[in-house]
């Protein structure tokens, strides 16, 4: 239980920290009122419109999330890999080699059909 | 074939690695074992590139020939690696690859060619384009005149056949997993194409859009459930590999609260799949709401490749356990073939009826594996094997069975079928007489091997269990065949198409293996038990 001690006092310490700057955020700070602070957050201020009868929306945020989230995980691996590359040696190589190739595999295809146009 | 170019390369690894100070020992990774998968997952992506680069209106016969041919090769690869003598040799039960990642033994193998087959008569059906069941422009929605426009255009989503294809190997990967993460891979790998694929049909895209909805939320839970299930074991045992956990159950008796919960969770994961009560609600929603060959693909290569999963686990992680699952899989065994026969009599949508049925099976195949004996793992592989190639043939009939606005899938259109159209309504009696289990189909034969191996286990209140639901069963199936031939046709009914190449191949390899399987089943069953008598490796 001892090994666990210091994560149980960082947890409180976090906890703390968070109910404090808000407890004293809503004190101290100062209060403008603004109806966009009160609509729903969405990547911006202005909510994507939803087009009356449920037409056609934009999906450009989601496609750019896709694609960030696929090169984010190719770095998760690239990053292990960069720091053990000596011992893994060839066999690391070829297999980060294979690895890459199936992600460009998916970049070309989303280049080719567009997927890289904002409009 | 096998084995050879493998170690040769390991050494070449090994010398490489162990130049550098505190080398990571590298794992094996036999190439030739893993053929068949990397063969699939190759093609599918090739065909993402074709996606990518190829004009559009080359790009589905180029899908489909690379589609078939992948699957082809795959199969012939399976066969090879099944004869090897390299893989089998002195009597081994069979070799593990990755370091002991992915098993290639009898069972695993009989499992992954039965899985290719009928993959391939899927795409058959996913290929026939005459009344394509999918939808021109997935992103428009339902009404909308830019769907108008997609379908005037003539445009088709072929990423259909590259998304078979991971599903596909994902299914081959998915029996073959000898460890928990592997499994988990394998089991995402072939769930998130499936649901995608299931909100693409044409008709009804409001019903196919709630059945994917319905699956991606019900997998991804169920996914949770397998995912919590295997830290429970990691917990336990310390290990995420079968054999391990199967070792550490046997001498460890301590930790045993972790042990059944891993247990309970992974069991629930995989019987999720399969669709047994009281896991099943998603099951009708999605096979009625999905495209019909996409259906095909579900029920049977998913159905095939989950039990090959669940038998891998129970026989070789938990099989010192038997005492203590079969208790909970017996109840969950009855529930599924009394729930799913008795339900099925209150349906009136065709392909509902078949997902009940299938929920049906799913229970006679369980009876195979709480036997729990080798006789038990055979008469389950030829019970896949069976049911898979049945039930590709009866959607593949229900495919042809069309009103204007697409198949038509209400009962009360079927009526009088038989005199409209006799040789189609006659197919399609016949699968369901398999379905039932009629002498002289694969049905009848199926169902008194797993019987008969769930007696020799002692299983006999199952058995009498498992008759009493098929005679249940046998009730709605004979229903149909009544409504199709001795009921007047129903005024403007539905048109039964001819069939074409594809949908003709699909029919007639469906109802010959249906037949053969029921007058010379031998061949078959004793391929079954020649694969089932060595167990998984471990």
């Amino acid at each position: 239980m001892r090994l666990y001690l210091p994560i149980f006092i960082l947890a409180l310490l976090g906890f703390g920290f968070a109910s404090f700057s808000v407890f004293m955020g809503t004190r101290l700070g100062p209060k403008r009122w603004n109806r966009a602070k009160l609509e729903s957050y969405e990547s911006g201020i202005e909510p994507t419109p939803h087009p009356p009868g449920g037409g056609r929306i934009p999906v450009k945020y989601y496609v750019t999330a896709m694609l960030f989230i696929v090169f984010d995980i190719e770095i998760i691996f690239l990053y292990p890999w960069a720091v053990t590359f000596n011992k893994l040696g060839a066999f690391g190589l070829v297999e980060m080699v294979t690895f890459v190739i199936t992600v460009l595999v998916a970049y070309a295809y989303v280049w080719r059909r567009g997927g890289l146009e904002w409009d | 074939m096998t084995g050879t170019a493998a170690p040769a390369a390991l050494a070449a690894h090994a010398t490489l690695a162990a130049s550098a100070p505190g080398a990571i020992s590298a794992p094996p990774i036999e190439y030739s074992q893993l053929g068949p998968m990397l063969v699939v997952f190759g093609a599918a992506i090739v065909g993402v590139l074709v996606e990518a680069f190829a004009p559009r209106p080359a790009r589905r016969g180029t899908q489909l020939a690379l589609s078939l041919g992948g699957l082809a090769a795959a199969f012939v690869w399976t066969v090879v690696i099944a004869a090897s003598r390299q893989v089998f040799a002195n009597g081994s039960p069979g070799h593990t690859a990755i370091g002991g990642a992915v098993g290639v033994d009898r069972p695993t193998l009989f499992i992954q060619g039965t899985i290719v087959v009928l993959a391939f008569i899927s795409v058959l059906l996913i290929g026939d384009t005459r009344f394509s069941p999918f939808v021109a422009q997935a992103a428009a929605p339902p009404g909308a005149t830019a769907e108008q426009e997609g379908l005037a255009a003539g445009a088709m989503h072929t990423e259909i056949f590259p998304l078979t294809l991971f599903a596909v190997g994902g299914m081959m990967l998915f029996p073959a997993a000898n460890d928990l993460l592997t499994m988990f891979v394998a089991l995402e790998v072939l769930s998130l194409p499936l649901y995608l694929l299931c909100g693409l049909a044409r008709r009804r895209r409001l019903l196919s859009h709630e059945a994917a909805m319905k699956y991606f939320l019900l997998g991804a839970f169920s996914s949770a459930f397998f995912l919590f299930g295997i830290a429970m074991l990691y917990g336990f045992s310390g290990s995420v590999s079968l054999a391990a956990i199967a070792s550490t159950a046997a001498s460890n008796t301590s930790n045993s609260t972790l042990l059944f919960a891993g247990i309970a969770l992974t069991g629930l994961g995989l019987l999720f799949k399969i669709g047994a009560v009281p896991f099943h609600s998603w099951k009708p929603d999605v096979y009625q709401g999905a495209p019909t060959p996409v259906t095909a693909l579900m029920a049977s290569c998913t159905v095939v490749s989950a039990f090959g999963a669940l038998l891998r686990v129970f026989y070789v992680a938990f099989g010192n356990l038997t005492w203590d699952w079969r208790p909970a899989l017996w109840v969950i065994a009855v529930l599924t073939m009394v729930v799913g026969a008795v339900i099925a009599i209150t349906q009136t949508d065709v392909k509902r009826l078949l997902a009940y049925s299938s929920i049906a099976h799913a229970g006679f195949v369980l009876t195979g594996v709480l036997a729990v004996s080798t006789a038990g793992l055979s008469s389950a592989l030829f019970y896949l094997v069976a049911y898979g190639f049945t039930t590709v043939g009866a959607f593949a009939v229900i495919t042809l069975v069309r009103d204007p606005g697409g198949e038509a899938d209400h009962l009360s259109r079927w009526a009088g079928l038989g005199r409209r159209s006799p040789v189609v309504a006659g197919i399609f009696a016949f699968f369901l007489l398999a379905f039932a289990g009629i002498p002289l189909t694969s049905g009848f034969t199926g169902k008194f091997a797993v019987f008969q191996a769930a007696i020799a286990s002692g299983e006999t209140a199952l058995v009498i269990v498992g008759v009493l639901s098929s005679a249940i069963a046998a009730f709605f199936y004979v229903r149909v065949i009544v409504l199709m031939f001795f009921s007047d046709p129903v005024p403007d009914g539905p048109e039964v198409v001819l069939p074409n190449v594809f949908s003709g191949t699909a029919v007639g390899v469906g109802a010959a293996v249906t037949l053969l399987l029921g007058i010379a089943p031998q061949p078959v069953l004793s391929l079954a038990s020649h694969a089932a008598n060595q167990l998984f490796v471990g």
